[in-house]
């Protein structure tokens, strides 16, 4: 199995760079051969996620195995929290792709929208397995400078403009991961994940990795959209095509923001608590304030948006307390629930906000507008569009018996456990607020009387894009089996196992 | 010291570029000062006092060598900043075709 | 976009050559010296570069241009992951191994598969840097009529 693990970074690139060459010789091999790939890697990370047994799987690329205990070579690891992610891009991006057969058709240059998309499911690919701090900055930016192109890609004015901010300060955080991963090499002399904390158990100044840790809270932060990073975001994922928006804010933020942060902050530094002090307060922060700035919207994509920033917010304060239940050491149950809490909930926004963003293109598509006061009483029209947006507005809000309310109730039960009684409380009043502006989104798209007689010949989208969109809500049904023990220990507990016993992850790689 | 210093400096002298210039084409440039900056950061870190260029003379044995593993991080940088650069100017020409200007006052359509 | 003067057109026609052969040495020592592929690439991308500046074209002949400089560059692209996916079936079996004869260090002809990757990075790099330049004075010259 090991031999699966570089062709999952190989076969998207190939197919790229075959997309652009032979789209010029063939007509229409684009529409076969994006979705071809993205079907391939779907069924190898979904044989990888049922083969792994608990281990983690290595791949020493070239071949450069460690010599005398120090790893001189790249490695690519798949262990049970990279396995989950692996899953949860290539089903998205799979999704995505398939809307976007009949949803680009709009704009020209088809051959270079599947092509740069398959560029960046190969840079977040290569950013969830890879075991080695540079080579994980090399797919970073990657992955996010195709985002910068696909953002712009229908060059009107607010696209452009959306992207260039979008650029200027994506770079100005790239720029600080590399100081910080520049820092961490002056101090350790290695560039592996697992030798640095070796070399950290030995022994740290503590000043020295404070400051790093900051700057890679600030440059990930910025890619994740925490506040106060998120400036770029309303305007980047409102103005960018509908599935790109539903792979930037379903896959991108999660797997280049806040992966790395998890993945660095339990299994390379030492804990501290302090910065899970920092963690759990800015995600604390984000949840209220993006909900806040959503219930203000008109416009349906930065509303969508701005809850986006609130769900992250969640995720990051469940890794959070976490993170501080550990480092006090004495309930390490709570612990447990928290991250199982915060990586369900990942997996849940994932789906229900893509779905929701490919609801948003399909109104876009049909009426051309994103503004909510011009639309209404579409939901005997466009049937399917109004019942998947139905069921993902109440997954989002958290009402049983959909995943929201079971990712979501998983989260406070960790933080009243774990005596977070603010926490908690922030938790519910975030989640009515939620409830709040979703119900607007559904009454004023859907349910209110229809301000025109312009809006009575409205059909329903396409084959491609009613498709994605059912299998997305009918994943929304099924991820909600989740909350039973005995199925979220079967999937959930390899990742827990990574993070909860984050020392075994640099003596397994360094024994190998 | 003062070496990383001056680095440091070179990093602000960037960030003042990005924060205060209002034309799109300065805001790019000053977004290249500053990874040019972190650059020779990364290359000082690896310099060892009195150290050759690392290219191994099989003849002469037990040199010491400058660490050459920053220089290659430095190499694949340098490549990463010329696909920035080169992302900022597309969308900078494009947007002075949309708006006429290269002023950041006038192109403001998105707000909230 | 017009050319220059007939003294920048004769010392272009001149230098162009020198500048063409420096970077192709750059690549191909590109394990013994310092340089290797990007850095050859983007001296061989100067020297057309050069051409076109002080020869200047219209956006026609451009246009066929650039179609041809990322034709190039993709090619070379897949190159490197086939060579690199090739290293799969030889020798150690492992993606991204150098699986040729190692020779002698020092000479020209050795180190394996590395002079490979710097050749087919350098008409890489040359390729991009190319098609950047050529789309950038299209753009310009549509946008000016």
């Amino acid at each position: 199995m090991e031999a699966l693990i570089p062709l999952f970074v190989a076969i998207p690139l190939i197919s790229a760079f075959l997309i652009i060459i032979l789209g010029k010789l063939v007509k229409g091999l684009h529409r076969i051969l994006g979705p071809a790939t993205l079907l391939a890697l779907l069924i190898m990370a979904l044989f990888s996620f049922t083969g792994l047994n608990q281990a983690a799987h290595i791949y020493t690329m070239g071949g450069w195995s460690s010599e005398g205990g120090f790893p001189i070579g790249i490695y690519l690891v798949l262990d049970g929290f990279s396995v989950i992610m692996l899953c949860v891009i290539n089903l998205i991006g799979f999704i995505a792709l398939f809307y976007s057969l009949s949803y680009i058709r709009k704009y020209t240059a088809e051959a270079n929208y599947y092509a740069l998309f398959c560029l960046i499911v190969a840079g977040m690919n290569g950013v969830v397995l890879s075991g080695d701090l540079f080579n994980l900055f090399v797919f970073l930016e990657v992955s996010v400078i195709s985002s910068y192109a696909l953002v712009a890609f229908g060059v009107g004015k607010t696209e452009l403009e959306a992207s260039f901010k979008y650029q200027v300060l994506g770079g100005l955080a790239s720029m600080l991961i590399l100081l910080a991963i520049g820092l961490i090499y002056w101090k350790t002399k290695t560039l592996n994940i697992a030798d640095v904390r070796n070399v950290l158990d030995a022994g740290y100044s503590k000043p020295y990795y404070i400051f790093v840790q900051v700057l890679l809270i600030s440059g990930f932060g910025l890619k994740a959209a925490i506040i106060p990073f998120h400036a770029w975001l309303p305007d980047a994922h409102s103005s960018a095509p509908s599935p790109i928006s539903a792979m930037l804010s379903g896959v991108l933020i999660k797997a280049v923001g806040i992966y790395v942060l998890i993945r660095l902050f339990f299994n390379m530094f030492v804990f501290t608590h302090e910065i899970a002090v920092v963690f759990t307060t800015l995600g604390a922060i984000s949840m209220v304030i993006g909900s806040l700035l959503a219930i203000m919207q008109w416009d349906l994509k930065r509303l969508l948006a701005y809850s986006s920033i609130s769900q992250i917010g969640y995720v990051v304060m469940a890794f959070g307390m976490g993170m501080i239940l550990i480092v006090k050491g004495d309930n390490y149950p709570a612990a447990t629930l928290a991250l199982a809490g915060g990586i369900y909930h990942m997996i849940n926004h994932s789906v229900f906000k893509g779905l929701l963003f490919l609801n948003a293109g399909a109104l876009e598509h049909r009426l051309d507008t994103r503004d909510l006061k011009k639309m209404g009483g579409l939901s005997s029209s466009m049937p399917i569009t109004s019942s998947t947006s139905f069921i993902a507005s109440m997954s989002i809000s958290g009402i049983p018996p959909f995943n929201g309310f079971f990712s979501k109730l998983i989260i406070i039960i960790a933080a009243i456990d774990g005596k977070f009684y603010l926490l908690a409380v922030l938790a519910i009043v975030v989640s009515i607020i939620t409830l709040a502006y979703f119900l607007k989104f559904q009454r004023y798209a859907f349910f209110n009387k229809s301000p025109g007689k312009a809006l009575e010949k409205i059909r329903e989208v396409p084959f491609a894009m009613s498709f994605s969109m059912v299998v997305l809500a009918f994943l929304c049904l099924a991820l909600s089996l989740l909350a039973f023990p005995s199925l979220r220990e079967a999937v959930l507990q390899p990742a827990l196992q990574v993070l909860m016993q984050s020392e075994l992850y640099s003596t397994t790689l360094l024994g190998i | 010291m003062t070496v990383y210093i001056l680095c440091f400096v070179l990093f602000l002298v960037g960030l003042y570029g990005i924060i205060t210039r209002r034309n799109l084409v300065k805001i790019a440039i000053s977004l290249s000062i500053m990874e040019f900056s972190i650059f020779l950061i990364l290359v000082l870190i690896g310099y060892v006092d009195g150290g050759l260029a690392p290219i191994v003379d099989p003849e002469m044995a037990g040199q010491v060598y400058v660490d050459p593993l920053p220089q290659a991080m430095v190499l694949t940088a340098i490549v990463i900043g010329l696909a920035t650069t080169a992302m900022l100017m597309a969308i900078a020409i494009r947007l002075y075709r949309k708006y006429k200007t290269f002023d950041i006052r006038e192109i403001k359509n998105l707000r909230g | 976009m017009e050319g220059m003067s007939i003294i920048v057109k004769k010392v272009a026609q001149l230098v162009a050559g020198l500048i063409f052969t420096y970077g192709i040495y750059i690549i191909l020592h590109g394990h013994l010296t310092p340089g290797g592929g990007f850095a050859g690439g983007a001296i061989i991308a100067g020297a057309f570069i050069l051409l076109i500046l002080a020869f200047g074209s219209n956006a026609m002949k451009l246009r066929e241009e650039v179609a041809g400089t990322s034709n190039t560059e993709s090619v070379a692209i897949l190159m490197v992951v086939i060579l690199a996916l090739m290293a799969l079936l030889f020798g150690a079996k492992v993606f991204f191994a150098n699986f040729l004869d190692k020779g002698e260090p020092g000479t020209l002809l050795s180190a394996g598969v590395i002079p490979l990757y710097n050749i087919f990075i350098g008409i890489e790099v040359a390729g991009a840097i190319l098609t950047i330049f050529l789309a950038l004075v299209i753009f310009k010259e549509e946008s000016s009529k």
